[in-house]
Parts: C-alpha cells; structure tokens; sequence
C-alpha cells in the first residue's frame, strides 16, 4: 500500500528532523533514495535544488514533491500530513505544559536563560544567510574582489528602511528580490 | 473587544498563509513576519512568548516552522487555531512545489530566478538583523542575559554543535543562574 508507506516514511522525517532545515536532508536522503528507492540520487539533488529555491521548509517541500511523483496528488497529500504529525502532537503536549507551569519561578528561571540563548541563535542563523549572500557559497573571504556588491547593498538599504519607515518585512524581502534581479538584467 | 471566533480563525490563516510564503532559506525568516503580524499588529501575544515559542519548537522534534506555527495557534485559539496555522504555513509551499513539479526544467536553471532569490534572501539577512536587536532589546536586560547572548553566539557560530544542545544548555545555565539568586536571596534574610 503506497500510500501507507508514503506516510509512515514522512511521518519519521517529521519525527526525526531535530534543529530543522538541512539537518533534515540526510534523514530524508536515507528514506527516499536508500531505503525506498522513490528518487535517485541526481533527482535527489534536484529536489534540494527545489526546496531551496521554494518558500516552506525543505521537509514539507520534499514530502509534497516525492509524494506527487510516486502517487499523484493524494501520495502528495498524504506525505504532506505524515510529515506534519509528529511536530503537532508533540507541541500540543508540550505548548499544554508550558502554560500550565509558566508561572512557576522554575521555569521563569529557565527562560530568562532560554531567551537570549534563541535570540543568539537567531543571530547567528541570520549572519550566516548574510555571508552567504555577500561571498556565496564559498563563504567569507579576506578577497575583496569576492564581495556580492548587489546584496551588501540591498541589506543596508533593508536595513535603513525597516529602521526608518518599519514596513512590513514582505515588502523588503519582495522589494530587494525585484530590485536584485532587474540590476543584474540592467548591468 | 473580541473579534468572532470564526473571524480570528480566518485571520490566522491569512497569517500564516503569508508567512509560509516568505519562508524561504530556512524557518528563521518566518521570525521577522510573525514578529510584525501577530506581536506588533495584532498583539495576540508579546515578544518574550515568541521567542519561547521558538526555543520550544527547535529543541522539539519535527519541522520547525511547522512547531511554531502550531504552537502559536495553540496559544491564541486552542487546537483549532493550531490546525489552521499549520494548515495556512504549508499551504504555500505546497502549491508552489505542486507547480514545480510539472514545470520544473524551465525553472531550475533559470538566472533571473536565482539572482531575484539571491536579492530576496539579502533582504532576509537585513530582516533578521533589525529583528534581532528589537528582540535583543526586550530579552537582554542583564549581564547573566548578555554574557549568555554573546557566549550562545559564538558557539553556534564558530563550533559545530547541534543547536539542541546548545538550547539546553542555555535552558540549564538560566535553572543554575535562577538557583544561585534564590540561594543568595536565602542568605541575606
């Protein structure tokens, strides 16, 4: 049964993938391509390829990608929600005791070390799509000649324009896209 | 002063829907548009919560952007909301791959594409960058904080260590931290 197996398979990606993002890949790679043979490698790549260049997180796009190449829209569906599963029972579990013991001076202690623990990792999380952008895929580089001028540009005028005017971040995301691409069309 | 429970559900789709779409790059970009619809706009919850909303959904199982989604309609409207942000932040991401599948070769090597998803995600970093101060601004507010801040920082940055243990060490030095000020409190009585 196709289906059953579709879902059984992403439900353990969605279950295993801890940390997110490309933690997820090799999980996905070991499902897809080594234990069910439903990709090959180089359509493997490919879907990274997708999944990067696609908004949602890489494990839904490869759930909804594999599933419709195997099983039409139904195996997409199916992936989809075996994918999603795990992360809803577990975090209603867990959302339902964070509420019910918010309050305790424990946990308020454990979360004034947590806060700036995410915020940290958020930054970091933020500086590394920033070299990525500034040097490629290589990563940073003493090189000057290896500086993406486009992108330092268009991250200092976000920057300066979520600072001054606050607009919503879509804009920005969106503004910088079309203006990334039309000066490389122009140049 | 509440909006029916079948317009706030509706809301939150729409939301999330959107912030499904510019989720792209990784569950971290979702931060800035959540921050700005549901803390700033329609200040369902506070900022402390979103960011304990993320530790919680990076140290759990499962797909991050995903935990959060559901964990913040948890938050505002139980169950039924969870269903519908979670619903609302695949959404995009569905239809988009569903699309890609069946025009995949004229998209995949596509320049324009690639150079506007280069500028996109330079606006992305300039996103996170401003988030992060605002939020630094509002969970830093001591030395313990700070210290912690810069030392999770460098970590994750310049070390290759899973980010849950990294979670739970920051998690383990607020107990400490909390302990010893309770031991101090103790003393000086």
């Amino acid at each position: 049964m196709i289906l059953l197996k579709l879902f059984w398979s992403f439900f353990q990606i969605g279950m295993f993938s801890i940390g997110g993002g490309m933690a997820a890949m090799p999980l996905i790679q070991n499902q897809v391509v080594n234990l069910h043979h439903w990709l090959t490698l180089t359509e493997f790549t490919d879907l990274i390829t997708i999944a990067e260049m696609t908004p949602g997180p890489i494990a839904i796009n490869s759930a909804t990608f594999v599933g419709i190449r195997i099983a039409g829209i139904p195996g997409a569906i199916v992936a989809t929600i075996g994918c999603i599963f795990p992360s809803c029972v577990i975090v209603s579990l867990l959302a339902w005791i964070y509420f019910k013991f918010k309050e305790l001076t424990v946990v308020q202690g454990i979360l004034s070390g947590l806060r700036p623990t995410i915020v940290a990792l958020i930054a970091s999380a933020g500086l590394s799509i920033f070299i990525l952008v500034v040097w490629g895929e290589d990563g940073f580089s003493t090189n000057p000649l290896t500086i993406n001028l486009v992108s330092v540009l268009l991250f200092t005028v976000a920057i300066f324009i979520l600072r001054k005017w606050k607009p919503n971040p879509i804009y920005v995301m969106l503004g910088s896209g079309i203006i990334g691409g039309a000066i490389d069309l122009l140049i | 002063m509440k909006k029916s429970r079948a317009a706030l559900l509706w809301d939150l789709f729409i939301t999330f829907f959107k912030i499904g779409a510019f989720t792209i790059g990784g569950g971290l970009a979702m931060l800035p548009i959540i921050e700005r619809e549901i803390v700033d706009n329609k200040q369902y919850i506070s900022k402390e919560e979103i960011v304990d909303a993320f530790a919680i959904s990076q140290s759990l199982p499962g797909v991050i952007a995903i935990n959060s989604a559901f964990y913040i309609g948890y938050r505002i409207a139980g169950i039924a909301g969870a269903v519908v942000t979670a619903i609302g932040v695949i959404l995009p991401s569905f239809i988009s791959i569903l699309a890609i599948a069946i025009l995949f070769d004229t998209v995949s090597g596509n320049v324009y594409v690639s150079k506007a998803l280069t500028g996109i995600k330079a606006g992305v970093a300039g996103v996170i960058a401003v988030t992060v101060v605002r939020l630094g601004k509002s969970v830093i507010k001591d030395w313990f904080a700070l210290i912690l801040a810069v030392l999770a920082f460098a970590v994750t940055t310049w070390l290759d260590v899973s980010i849950v243990f990294i979670i739970a060490a920051g998690a383990l030095a607020g107990y400490l931290y909390y302990q010893a000020g309770r031991v101090k409190r103790h003393d000086t009585d």
